[in-house]
């Protein structure tokens, strides 16, 4: 840090000299003097908004967590829970214009660990990190009740039809894909494309360009039918939270006492979280071996998936660095230079005005795709270890006797309680 | 006896990765705080010194009437008559619409003095197309900037005018300096 000082100092003074002789060579004209005991009006500069609101935010959220949580596990009322994800839907939704949240949050922490210049804000962090800590303890309370983009989806859930699982699953490993990508294109300083296609923040904002509003209403529509399709078939923030809640300390259950086999609850969910008994079918020897030999050959394929994924993903470095403005413009020079001339195009004449030199802006490019080269090695063998994982799951079957909610896609709605005979004071 | 310990295995291993995740958790929490050391809370502004007046932030911010507007650093003013903000290339020394270069008429002029004129931008009708900022820099002062307006601006994560600013003129600054005004440099420079 010390070390650090004298070129800080150095550098400020840079910055004063350079500002300063911008400033002279554009003062033509000096100030008047003005004898008409003229007073010079100054800018208004309205503060943006106050850090300690940030905060306040942070404690909303923890506070919605903590009371959802109680209302799906001990309470258990979903009216409780519904009521709540309004509030939550009113506040974090429509009142804080749908930012910060925490999906996008992601972003911010992939950021400020691979750029040192990046400095992530408490409040980001926070969001980030809360809801996968409840979610470890008390399953995926945050998508019920505390996430305004899920809210607004559930309320719309009108006539849903159930998917068939193998659809369902092929749709599901399309968050994981987006979650990798998603990474990579913050950790490179590219793009946030989370928060770029966040599909209903033009609608709590009631502005925003035509492809926000156009995408929210989309999904909106859909999710009459194929309930929370952005949560189900996008949201990278769930992927996390599934991981979470799959091994969460409780989680609510469909029935408060003993699960009694009615069926009663087996079409309740608009998610097709229900999970029914298994039979011991499975346990007969033939079938059994099989599964087992299956078991194997998908355990050894992960390795190879992985690889194989990495291979691909390294070989992407090309198309996904076009994504950073930087390197798009380098190519875009070198494969146009005529471009050059071009008085309408805006980025190469800003460029060609600036103090960079060509050989600068192509050095800082290959940087980048550098970096790209290594990130889709991540990626891709990120996205190969995840489809390997979900093709071992396939063949793991666990005995179960009770309906129980999946806990990786359950979102703790609560829906499911209601349809339950069983009485709680009973227990 | 047998499906007891298969349950109390099944609950050491979910055990077990409850804590590994709750540290990754946790770690990377810690890693990124880390990483980030004066913790600031930052907002987006515009640097006028970068700015080329390209036009984008009328067009590209995500709301429909934009953050940024145009910003008067009246200590840089030179009060001229003949104003490259106010006034076409070429045009007639008089306020009617066809002479003057602000899209919107939003710039009020004033007779303060002979030969002084004030000028005020009306934030209601600014569009933030930097047109007048384009004049004032070309032929005058350079008085007039554009900044990004804190009461409307709504702080989004990935400010959709900065990836799309040429040249690179919008980024994070500290919220405790949320703007920067021409007149403040020079102030601090003479100073």
């Amino acid at each position: 840090m010390a070390k650090l000082k004298p070129i800080a100092i150095l550098v400020l003074f840079l910055l004063f000299m350079l500002a300063g002789s911008q400033v002279h060579s554009q003062q033509r004209f000096p100030k008047p003097e003005f004898d008409s005991g003229y007073v010079q009006p100054s800018p208004t500069t309205p503060e943006p908004r106050a850090v300690a609101l940030e905060y306040f935010d942070v404690f909303v959220l923890l506070a919605v967590l903590s009371l959802a949580s109680w209302l799906a596990i001990r309470k258990r009322s979903r009216k409780g829970l519904l009521w709540l994800s309004v509030f939550s839907l009113i506040y974090f939704g429509f009142y804080r214009d749908g930012c910060i949240c925490s999906i996008g949050a992601i972003q911010n922490v992939a950021l400020s660990i691979f750029d040192p210049a990046y400095a992530i804000s408490l409040a980001a962090l926070l969001f980030f990190l809360l809801p996968l800590l409840f979610a470890l303890f008390f399953g995926r309370t945050f998508c019920a009740a505390a996430c305004p983009l899920g809210v607004i989806q559930d309320l719309l859930v009108i006539n849903p039809v159930s998917i068939p699982s193998w659809i369902r699953k092929t749709l599901g490993f399309i968050p994981v894909i987006y979650l990798g990508l998603a990474v990579l294109l913050a950790a490179t300083g590219s793009d946030f494309i989370i928060c770029r296609y966040d599909p209903f923040v033009g609608i709590f904002r009631m502005d925003g360009p035509f492809l926000m509003i156009f995408l929210g209403i989309t999904f909106l529509m859909l999710g009459m039918f194929y309930a929370r399709p952005y949560c189900r078939v996008f949201c990278p923030y769930g992927v996390l939270l599934g991981w979470m809640s799959k091994f969460s300390r409780w989680h609510l259950s469909i029935t408060p006492g003993e699960c009694i086999k009615c069926k009663l609850c087996k079409d309740s969910c608009p998610f097709d979280a229900i999970q029914v008994p298994v039979d011991k079918a499975y346990r007969t020897p033939g079938v059994s071996r099989k599964n087992l030999r299956r078991f194997i050959l998908y355990v050894g394929l992960i390795p190879v998936l992985a690889l194989a994924g990495g291979w691909i993903g390294s070989k992407s470095e090309v198309y996904l660095s076009r994504v950073h403005p930087d390197v798009y413009l380098a190519e875009l020079m070198i494969s146009n230079p005529e471009l050059r001339e071009d008085e309408e195009n805006l980025d190469i004449q800003a460029f060609l005005k600036s103090d960079k030199t060509f050989e600068q802006l192509v050095e800082e490019a290959s940087v980048i795709r550098n970096k790209f080269k290594k990130g889709g090695w991540a990626l891709g063998a990120f996205i190969g270890l995840a489809l390997g994982i979900t093709l071992m799951n396939q063949v793991v079957f666990r005995s179960r006797e009770d309906y129980e909610p999946h806990r990786g896609d359950c979102f703790s709605c609560g829906r499911c309680m209601d349809f339950c005979p069983v009485d709680k004071s009973s227990t | 006896m047998a499906k007891d310990k298969a349950y109390s295995r099944r609950t050491f291993i979910n055990n077990g990765v409850r804590l590994t995740l709750g540290l990754t958790v946790v770690g990377t929490g810690a890693l990124s705080l880390s990483r980030s050391k004066d913790g600031k809370e930052y907002v987006w502004q515009i640097d006028p010194f970068k700015c080329t007046q390209c036009g984008r932030c009328a067009t590209e911010c995500v709301r429909a009437e934009s953050a940024v507007k145009c910003i008067h650093a009246y200590d840089l003013c030179g009060y001229c008559d003949l104003c490259g903000g106010y006034f076409k290339p070429g045009a007639k020394l008089q306020t009617g619409a066809e002479n003057q270069l602000c899209p919107t008429a939003a710039i009020q002029r004033k007779f303060i003095e002979e030969p002084f004129f004030e000028y005020i931008i009306d934030e209601e009708l600014c569009i933030g197309c930097g047109k007048c900022v384009k004049g004032c820099s070309a032929f005058g002062n350079g008085s007039l900037h554009l900044q990004i307006r804190h009461d409307r601006c709504l702080n989004c994560n990935q400010c959709s005018i900065a990836s799309n600013c040429p040249s690179d003129a919008i980024s994070r600054v500290p919220a405790s300096q949320p703007y920067m005004i021409k007149g403040s440099f020079t102030r601090e420079e003479e100073g």
